[in-house]
This record gives structure tokens, C-alpha cells and sequence, in this order.
């Protein structure tokens, strides 16, 4: 009886012993600030912050450059969400920087296409199907908004068209009802 | 040394983990759906189930002795959790691409009934340390090999023409069922 408990107390010291040597040699940093901030980011890399995509502009949060109310497409809850992360006070949106837009994908109109590939260089997702002279598509599940490629073209064939909400997108919408002072 | 390649041989083909002894299904159904993290929980099962063969034989032998047998299945759970532990931390830090593409399968390796089957098998086979080793690698070998080879006829199965209340885990299963039974054909190789 004696025996058995000695037994399998001092496997387990071993055995913790070495796992506890091997915490601390294989440790493993967190996740650094940039990751945490370009998580909340909405991947949308559309430079209306004034940086090349999401990450540049999580990078310059991080190292203090940039103010958290830049990014229209993650709306204000973005801003409070980065607020929050950060421990600084929300603020309202930039609007140097742009209005929120309800979400909306790029739809090439295929009379129009000359298959001229300038849409498709100006993608920062690459969201566009097509080839010299062929016809271009815009896939919509991978379009997140941005309009970088409406300026691009130069028959001006893409508009953007509001996505509507079906059976498989709809969410409960977030209480909007402002809490007054009494 | 023939002797051994006997064992791998044995271990890999006749006596195959997945399809003739039927143990370790949970990650040979979980992790095949795709090829890249089939080949790294390959690796990463043949690691934990060498290290447990080798560190399971020299407990039941010097520290449970003939006595303490009844700790046997116990102290074999505790090695193969610190073990994987060890394997964790390990993959964290050396390749964080392959921690992330594993997630939740690595410490499911524990419960793995294929590693700790393959100790208790050798406990019953009686097998001395190199036997014990050898007998671990091979399994794991063979359960690597088949879990690649699953993963490659699940990668194709996803573009098939498979009927409607087949698709998925249904015919993964119907697939791994026919595996089985071809893995039948290796019973007589070794006389």
C-alpha cells in the first residue's frame, strides 16, 4: 500500500518536474498587440484609413502613430472595440476618412467589360476573376466592399450593390436605442 | 535484428493499428480530411507513441515490478499525458504553423486508445526495451501511413460524385470499412 503511493507520488514529481523544465524551455511569448488590434480590424484593405491595408494600419495603432476612429468599415463598434482593447476613450468616426456604408459587393456589368484587367490589379483581395480581353467577374462571397476597383475602370462599369440579408446571413441586430439622460 | 523487422513489418501491415486492431479511430476520422495536418498528427503520434513504448516498458519493469500491476494502467495514463504535454509545448514553440493546424487533436492524442494500447500490448507480449521501441515506432509508422493514405482518398472523395445522403462522415466510414477489409489480405504474410 505503502509502496503504491510512494510509486506513483514520485512518478508524478518526475514527471512534473520535466514538464515544468520544458515550460520554461519551450516558452512561448503571447500574442503581441498588433495581432490582438488587426483581429478586430475588418480585413476589408480598403486604405480608407490612409494606410495600405489592415495590418499597416494595426501596426501604426500599436506604435501610437494612428488615432483607433480611421476605419469607417468597422463602424463604430469597431471604434469601441479598439477602445476597449486599448484603454482609451471611444470617439466617434473620422469623417476624413469616410462614412460607414452598409455593406455592399462590387457587381461588374458585363455589357460594359472591355476585359481591360485594370479592375483586377486594383484588388486588394483578389475578388476578381478574369484575363486580358476575357470578361471579369467579381466573386461575391470574397468582395468585402472596399471600391478600390471602381475608380480603376475606365468604362466605369462597376457598381456597388448592397447585399441583402437572407435566411442564411441574418443576425439580431445590436439595441441602437440611444440611453438618455433622464 | 530480424526479430525486429519482423515486429515492423508486423506492426505496420499484418497487425495494422487502425485496420485490423481497430484502436486510435478518433484522430483517423478527425484529422484526415485534409492532407497537411494528417502528415503532421502523423509525426506528431509517432513521436508520443515512441517516447510512451520506451518510457511505459521501463516503469512496468522497474518501478511497478510483479507486484504493483494494479498500477499498471494508471501510471501508463500519467506518462502518456505528460508525454503529449511535452509534445505540445514542443510543437508551440518549434512549429507554431503546425500547434495552429492541429488545435484540439494534439492533447486528444492522450486519449488516443492506440497509445496507450500499443504499452499495454507489449506488456501482454512480453516484450523486452528494443521490442517495446520497435513495436511503438512500427505502430505508429502504420498509423501514419494509413492515416496519409485515408487523408489523400478523403481529399479526392471531396470532388466525386457521391450520393446525397452518403456525403461526409458516411462515406469516410464506408471507405475506412473497405480499407479494413483489404488489410485483411496481409493476414497470412507472416508465417
Amino acid at each position: 500500500m505503502i509502496n503504491a503511493i510512494v510509486v506513483m507520488g514520485g512518478l508524478s514529481l518526475f514527471l512534473g518536474l520535466v514538464l515544468g523544465f520544458a515550460a520554461v524551455r519551450f516558452k512561448v511569448e503571447a500574442s503581441p498587440l498588433v495581432d490582438k488590434i488587426d483581429a478586430i480590424l475588418p480585413q476589408t484593405q480598403c486604405g480608407q484609413c490612409g494606410y495600405p491595408g489592415c495590418r499597416p494600419y494595426a501596426e501604426a495603432i500599436a506604435r501610437g502613430e494612428a488615432d483607433i476612429n480611421r476605419c469607417p468599415p468597422g463602424g463604430e463598434e469597431g471604434v469601441r472595440k479598439l477602445a476597449e482593447l486599448l484603454g482609451v476613450e471611444p470617439k466617434p468616426l473620422n469623417a476624413a476618412h469616410g462614412v460607414v456604408k452598409p455593406k455592399s459587393v462590387a457587381v461588374i456589368d458585363e455589357k460594359l467589360c472591355i476585359g481591360c484587367t485594370l479592375c483586377i490589379q486594383a484588388c486588394p483581395v483578389d475578388a476578381i476573376v478574369g484575363a486580358a480581353k476575357q470578361m471579369h467577374t467579381v466573386i461575391a462571397s470574397e468582395c468585402t466592399g472596399c471600391e478600390l476597383c471602381m475608380p480603376a475602370c475606365p468604362v466605369d462599369c462597376i457598381r456597388m450593390v448592397p447585399v441583402q440579408e437572407d435566411i442564411t446571413t441574418w443576425k439580431w441586430k445590436y439595441p441602437v436605442i440611444p440611453l438618455k439622460a433622464a | 535484428m530480424e526479430t525486429y523487422l519482423l515486429i515492423l513489418v508486423s506492426t505496420v501491415f499484418v497487425n495494422n493499428i487502425v485496420l485490423v486492431k481497430i484502436l486510435g479511430l478518433c484522430p483517423f476520422m478527425g484529422v484526415s480530411k485534409k492532407l497537411e495536418p494528417a502528415i503532421g498528427m502523423g509525426l506528431a503520434t509517432t513521436f508520443v507513441l515512441t517516447l510512451a513504448s520506451g518510457a511505459s516498458y521501463l516503469i512496468n519493469e522497474y518501478l511497478l515490478g510483479s507486484e504493483l500491476f494494479y498500477l499498471r494502467t494508471l501510471s501508463f495514463i500519467v506518462v502518456i499525458a505528460a508525454v503529449v504535454q511535452f509534445t505540445e509545448m514542443f510543437l508551440h514553440k518549434m512549429f507554431p504553423l503546425l500547434y495552429q493546424v492541429l488545435g484540439i487533436y494534439l492533447p486528444l492524442i492522450t486519449t488516443n486508445c492506440a497509445v496507450l494500447g500499443i504499452p499495454l500490448l507489449n506488456v501482454q507480449a512480453r516484450h523486452d526495451f528494443v521490442e517495446s521501441l520497435f513495436f511503438g515506432l512500427g505502430g505508429a509508422l502504420g498509423f501514419s501511413m494509413i492515416l496519409i493514405v485515408f487523408a489523400g482518398m478523403r481529399e479526392r472523395l471531396e470532388g466525386a460524385d457521391v450520393p446525397a445522403p452518403f456525403r461526409g462522415t458516411a462515406i469516410a466510414m464506408v471507405t475506412a470499412g473497405f480499407m479494413s477489409l483489404a488489410f485483411m489480405g496481409f493476414s497470412g504474410l507472416v508465417k
